[in-house]
């Protein structure tokens, strides 16, 4: 037995699994300590089904909160860059693509250092241990504590960084440095952005991860607990406090890939109704369709892989206005004053909610605060909603052909069930806590970075080998052999080594469940 | 006259992107060093050559080296400045602007970025109409220009000077040089008059670049095809431009190295709904497109991959296995396909064994 747990900005959902199948679901509501939340939840999904702590084998987060504190530019920290590549990329200062507000947040404390390497593996400026002792001292005299650290082709050599993060942490012994070949791959400024990122959320992570830890302790729960990463793989929580950046997008893989699994459905357009915003997605062959374009998270540009989404904002708690008969539907929401601030709770605002309700979509709140709405506005607003629904299905399809739309989050009780451009509409069951599902179905990964001969023993065979052993450790770390598929597949030529060698890194994911 | 401003920048590189034909390095890099510019209050005028006198003389910078190692090694703005002195050095005159030596990739935007710390305005014309990968690929060579004096700075602002007999034999010198300085290095050759400008370069393509990135953003906001809304444009542009999609597919494979100061390589997309499969070969920018045994489209004409969705073009290092994209293809201007501009950048010309059938024939 193990419990996925979905922290959302409105809802905090578990969901009891035995194998694939689920045995009970809960909704509660986030709180501010996001533990509290989490207690409040699992205690609940324990008390209704009569587990025992001590039967979970394990608990599985998925949190969108370090995205949305990016996003948001909310609880982030100050960070000192130090780059090593001096004089190549003086042209580009760090953060030069984020917004104003974050640079003033993140303090735009820069160092560029000699250092850095030629494509070829020379050494390009000349790093040296004084220059960085220097910067270390001037990084403590600031007072700052999250630092990151990247440098040029660190993708192909790795040593500057380590070396680089070893002086100023002698000297910062407090100092949480990330460096950015943990990070991303070749690309410096996206990879650049990336590390930053995950400096800025440092503080942030640690508080979340102990809260977490606290939450489990105060429930004895003593098994192993994960947070998902936005391949969909699981990550120990506790690594998570060094690599927050990491889970960045998991809240759709986990949404996306739940409702795969409740469907039974394999390739399917998800429409994601939350509380403020809807996502649209697809499936492909049950995995999420990737984005082939770098990625913006926050306005800054990165390259993670993360699911092609298209998101608008409506969603339970969106706004409803009419101004002079014309009729507007979000994408202002109430979020999670929904229960307080909509009419059919006592509220005052006019919400998405209470459209659907008066039109007999759902039955919960006071049917008869809503009483007084007109028909022909209601009937009005429900068209709308309708309507950007349809238009978000279309803009995700690949061609006009019908396909079968998967509704999941709490508002997908804002639609009827004839859509157009669907072949069918799927409501599954547990669909409004599709994302904790999905967290609890995890993958297991298996990767292989290793240099092979291109001229020993062709591209081919050396493509063919990486992409075996990378199988087979994603086989060892339990997917299941039948759902193993390779996910990431990227050659990275070493000119500067002789006999055609090639850095290849190859990942592969399967299903644990 | 066009002023360049933070508002028009992403259009700009857009654009540029697009007529980067997969190659000529991302622009994103350019976007961000123009950013940069552009917020320390510098300004930066572009003007069309229908507003130069004939005696003005320009110079022609850019970056030489592999988009590989772009990504990685940011070009460096201040030594192209150095390589535009050293150019003044030598012939002991002065610039009164600079060009691009291509309208795509990355090197639209390095004269720019060389106009922002100069104060020198940018002429709104070049010598590819696209990119190419080599130096001599230039419509400058169908007149009669001098690549001489070829400047070439590297990060440390060490300079290598060329007087080469030909511009071929110029690429051919300077292309070694740039692999030991690291894949890249900074560059000013083809020093021109307004008149030679007028005669031999293509015009307005900085204005192009602005009007294709605009297109795009326009289609996005309206909600229809972005590829589409392009080839509707360059249809509609002067002299009118054929344009069609020829290919949707799925990533399976893509080959690249970093040989010799180019970055060479192979993609290979499937369709979604059957086996045909897609070859586009590259060097540095895309050369030809074969579906199954036949050419689909070949140089000089444009050969661009965009986002399945939102249209945004990819340059060949921003392409991933799995990625799902569409290969779009634009015929170039007549002035670009005469028989000594084809001796120049036809298929030849890059050692393919077929001759030169225009887009619409094939």
């Amino acid at each position: 037995m193990r419990i996925g747990v979905d922290v959302g900005g409105t809802n905090t959902d578990a969901a009891l699994m035995d194998g694939r199948t689920v045995v009970d679901a809960v909704k509660s509501v986030t709180t501010e300590d996001t533990g509290l939340g989490i207690i409040e939840a699992v205690s609940k999904i324990l008390d209704k089904t009569k587990i025992l702590p001590n039967q979970l084998e394990a608990i599985m987060i998925g949190t969108t909160q370090f995205t949305n504190a990016f996003v948001e530019n909310k609880r982030l920290e100050k960070v000192a860059v130090v780059r090593l590549g001096h004089p190549a990329t003086i042209s580009v200062p760090p953060c030069i693509d984020f917004s104003i507000n974050l640079r003033k947040i993140l303090g735009e404390n820069f160092w560029i250092l000699p250092g850095g390497y030629e494509f070829d593996g020379r050494n390009l400026g000349d790093w040296t241990e004084e220059k960085v002792k220097k910067v270390a001292h001037e990084i403590a005299s600031e007072g700052i504590k999250y630092i990151a650290v990247s440098c040029v082709f660190s993708p192909i050599n790795e040593k500057q960084e380590i070396k680089t993060a070893k002086i100023i942490k002698k000297i910062i012994p407090e100092a949480i440095i990330t460096m950015s070949h943990r990070i991303g791959r070749v690309g410096f400024i996206e990879r650049e952005n990336a590390t930053i990122m995950n400096s800025s959320l440092g503080y942030l992570a640690n508080k979340v991860v102990t809260s977490f830890n606290v939450a489990l302790n105060k429930l004895k729960i003593k098994c192993p607990f994960y947070i998902s990463q936005n391949d969909g793989t699981l990550m120990a929580a506790n690594l998570v406090k060094n690599y927050p950046v990491l889970t960045f997008a998991s809240g759709p893989t986990n949404s996306m890939r739940g409702a795969a699994f409740l469907s039974g459905y394999k390739n399917a357009i998800v429409v994601d109704i939350g509380g403020t915003t809807t996502d649209f997605g697809v499936i492909k062959e049950g995995f999420p369709r990737e984005s082939s374009l770098p990625v913006d998270i926050g306005g800054v540009r990165t390259n993670f892989r993360m699911p092609d989404l298209v998101s608008i904002g409506l969603g339970g708690g969106s706004l409803i206005q009419s101004y002079n008969n014309n009729i507007t539907v979000g994408p202002e929401s109430v979020g999670f004053k929904l229960t307080t601030e909509s009419l059919i709770f006592g509220g005052k605002i006019l919400t998405a909610s209470d459209i659907a309700i008066s039109h007999g979509l759902a039955n919960f709140g006071d049917r008869n605060k809503i009483s007084h709405l007109d028909k022909n506005t209601v009937v009005k607003a429900i068209k709308l909603i309708k309507g950007m629904i349809e238009e978000g299905i279309d803009r995700v399809k690949l061609n006009k052909d019908p396909v079968p739309v998967i509704l999941v989050g709490g508002g997908n009780i804002l639609v009827e069930d004839n859509l157009e451009g669907a072949q069918e509409v799927i409501v599954p069951e547990y669909s409004d806590v599709a994302n904790a599902i999905g967290a609890s179905l995890a993958q297991a990964g298996g990767e292989i970075d290793k240099i092979y001969s291109y001229s020993d023993i062709g591209r081919e065979k050396s493509i063919e080998l990486a992409k075996t052993d990378a199988i087979q450790r994603a086989r060892q770390a339990g997917a299941k052999e039948e759902t193993i598929s390779i996910i990431e597949l990227e050659e990275i030529p070493l000119t500067y080594l002789p006999s055609g060698a090639v850095r290849l890194h190859v990942k592969a994911v399967g299903d644990l469940f | 006259m066009i002023q360049l401003t933070l508002d028009n920048l992403e259009n700009f590189t857009r654009g540029a992107a697009f007529l980067g034909t997969g190659g000529g390095g991302d622009p994103y890099i350019g976007k961000l060093m123009l950013k940069h510019q552009l917020e320390q209050g510098k300004t930066i005028k572009i003007l069309s050559p229908s507003e130069i006198d004939d005696d003005i003389l320009v110079c022609n910078v850019l970056s030489m080296g592999a988009p590989t190692v772009f990504v990685e090694k940011v070009p460096n703005g201040p030594a192209t400045l150095h390589a535009l002195r050293k150019a003044e050095e030598i012939i002991k005159k002065k610039f009164d602007a600079v060009m691009p030596i291509e309208a795509g990739g990355v090197n639209a935007t390095i004269p720019l970025v060389v106009s922002a710390l100069s104060g020198l305005p940018v002429i709104d014309a070049d010598g590819m109409g696209r990119a190419f990968p080599e130096l001599q690929m230039v419509t400058y060579n169908v007149g009669d220009c001098n690549i001489n004096p070829i400047v070439a700075v590297n990060d440390f602002m060490e300079t290598a000077i060329f007087n080469a007999r030909n511009s071929s034999s110029g690429e051919w010198l300077a292309r070694a040089v740039c692999v030991r300085m690291g894949g890249i290095c900074q560059m000013a050759c083809y020093p021109m008059t307004g008149k030679q400008i007028k005669e031999t370069a293509i015009h307005n393509t900085i204005k192009l670049s602005f009007d294709i990135g605009e297109k795009i953003q326009d289609a996005r906001k309206n909600k229809t095809d972005p590829t589409d809304a392009v080839i509707e444009f360059m249809k509609h542009s002067k002299p009118t431009r054929f344009g069609k999609v020829l290919f949707i597919g799925k990533i399976t494979d893509l080959l690249r190295e970093t040989v010799n100061g180019f970055t060479r390589g192979k993609l290979y997309l499937k369709r979604l709904s059957n086996e045909d499969e897609l070859l586009v070969v590259f060097q540095n920018e895309f050369l030809y497109a074969k579906l199954n045994d036949k050419i689909l489209a070949m140089v000089p004409d444009l050969i661009c991959a965009m986002d399945n969705e939102s249209g945004e073009p990819i340059t060949t290092d921003g392409l991933r296995y799995g990625q799902r994209i569409k290969i779009v293809s634009i015929s170039v201007p007549p002035v670009m396909r005469s028989i000594k501009a084809l001796d120049l950048f036809g298929p030849k010309a890059f050692g393919l064994d077929f001759d030169y059938v225009p887009l619409e024939n094939l």
